[in-house]
């Protein structure tokens, strides 16, 4: 986990500014959320105009989206997933379960939020996130980086 | 041979007109085709140094060697594919450049190279033991037995009509004296036609971007693929996207370097985009059939008739 504070030339990070690729990770989530994600993506809010793109495959993603609480039969792929990720990453908590487990709290087979399981740089709350909120979460997180 | 000789030769395959040129011609083109797709979409799409910024982030990113994979194969492919690309840009632009400079056979030359990009695809999605990636390898060396045989017919169809020159520039000073190929009769236009249809199954997109096809196969042999390698694939399918046209221009409508060219350039771009974003993608066994079914007998009547001097 250290290695995703791997150091980039300039060069590169102006292309990781510009192009962040996503990679859309449902860890138990009422579907809800990934609808608005999907959403994100139509011609109406068309973020191909900043880079991003929805990649199938984690080993090419700059941006974990990770929507729903943890559950104790996603765990194991949550782990699996964030190593197979190539470094530096962004971790997003979107949803309210995300961040903080929302109404699945105590529930039996709820882990956590998923900042207890891997680190999460931005956090983007409700239930569902607008997509406006998700675009502004995801440009919020690109300037930290 | 001399120092000055030695270093034209590295400044013709390094700067232009080689990789730098046909990189940035190659990317630019790329993101035309994004672009275009989008404004199909209703989309505004990403701005002109999209292509750019793809590369740039990919080459500083953290390469993922998986867990039992043939580590020198799985690195060393997309070095080997984008050398041959390298090497085929440097040779076609210079038949089109100085048409005098050439050597017999250099189109067979030129024939052999495009097949290794499409060979460092299939041996570098092999090796990284990923059950996608070796099925995206699998159709990617069926759909290459399906699309080459019609599209070698079709070169030959030329060659049979121009009177059996091989070199690139012979066939483009042949050109300049008797005019383009394509208005010298009707199996020149048929020798076309198939090389259209060639042109999106050599480059996997349109309706035959059936390896790695993202919502079957993840994404094909690149499934594996991160950081550097993975930006040394996409940079080699970029040259691949400007290398393809330039040699259908340079084998039907003389030469590449002239103001000609750029519109050549732009309605073939065009076409693949068209056909990309209105064909919805076909099965293997379909793009083989399509193939070797009307495509290669398109084609064989192409070449008959430029036996029989039409």
């Amino acid at each position: 986990m250290e290695e995703n504070e791997r150091q980039l030339s300039r060069f590169s990070r102006w292309g990781l500014k510009k192009s962040p690729w996503a990679f859309h990770l449902n860890t138990g989530s009422c579907n809800n959320c990934d609808i608005e994600i999907l959403d994100v993506l139509t011609p109406r809010y068309d973020v191909e105009r900043f880079g991003i793109t929805l990649v199938g495959s984690p080993r090419h993603a700059d941006v974990l989206l990770v929507t729903g609480v943890v559950t104790m039969q996603t765990l194991p792929r949550v782990l699996h997933v964030y190593e197979q990720v190539a470094k530096p990453c962004l971790v997003v908590a979107i949803g309210a379960c995300g961040c903080s487990t929302g109404i699945f709290d105590g529930s039996y087979h709820v882990v956590g939020p998923l900042d207890k399981i891997i680190p999460v740089d931005v956090y983007i709350p409700g239930c569902p996130p607008r997509p406006e909120a998700i675009i502004d979460g995801v440009v919020k997180g690109l300037a930290k980086l | 041979m001399s120092l000055t000789s030695l270093l034209t030769y590295v400044g013709l395959v390094a700067v232009f007109p080689g990789f730098v040129f046909t990189a940035v011609v190659g990317l630019l083109s790329s993101w035309f085709d994004r672009k275009l797709s989008a404004r199909l979409q209703w989309r505004v799409g990403p701005p002109w140094y999209q292509s750019f910024a793809d590369v740039a982030k990919l080459l500083g990113k953290e390469t993922v060697v998986a867990a039992g994979s043939a580590r020198l194969t799985f690195l060393g492919a997309p070095f080997v594919g984008f050398a041959a690309v390298v090497v085929v840009s440097t040779v076609l632009w210079m038949a089109s450049i100085r048409p005098d400079g050439g050597f017999v056979g250099d189109l067979i030359v030129v024939l052999y190279l495009l097949y290794v990009p499409s060979l460092a695809l299939i041996v570098g999605g092999s090796a990284s033991r990923n059950p996608f990636a070796s099925l995206g390898a699998s159709r990617e060396m069926k759909l290459m037995l399906a699309y080459e045989a019609a599209f070698l017919v079709s070169v030959f169809t030329l060659v049979v009509k121009n009177g059996g020159i091989v070199s690139l520039g012979g066939m483009v000073a042949y050109q300049q004296a008797s005019g383009p190929m394509l208005s010298q009769g009707i199996s020149c236009i048929i020798a076309f036609i198939v090389a259209l249809i060639y042109l999106p199954a050599k480059l996997a997109v349109g309706p035959f971007d059936i390896p790695e096809a993202e919502c079957e196969l993840i994404a094909g042999p690149y499934t594996e693929y991160s950081g550097t390698p993975l930006a040394v694939f996409k940079l080699t399918k970029a040259m691949l996207l400007c290398v393809l046209p330039v040699f259908l221009i340079t084998l039907f409508a003389t030469t590449a370097w002239s103001p000609w060219a750029i519109l050549w350039y732009v309605l073939i771009l065009v076409f693949v985009v068209l056909i990309k974003n209105t064909n919805p993608r076909l099965r293997i066994d379909q793009a083989l059939r399509f193939f070797w079914g009307p495509v290669l007998a398109l084609s064989i009547v192409g070449i008959v008739l430029a036996s029989l001097g039409l």
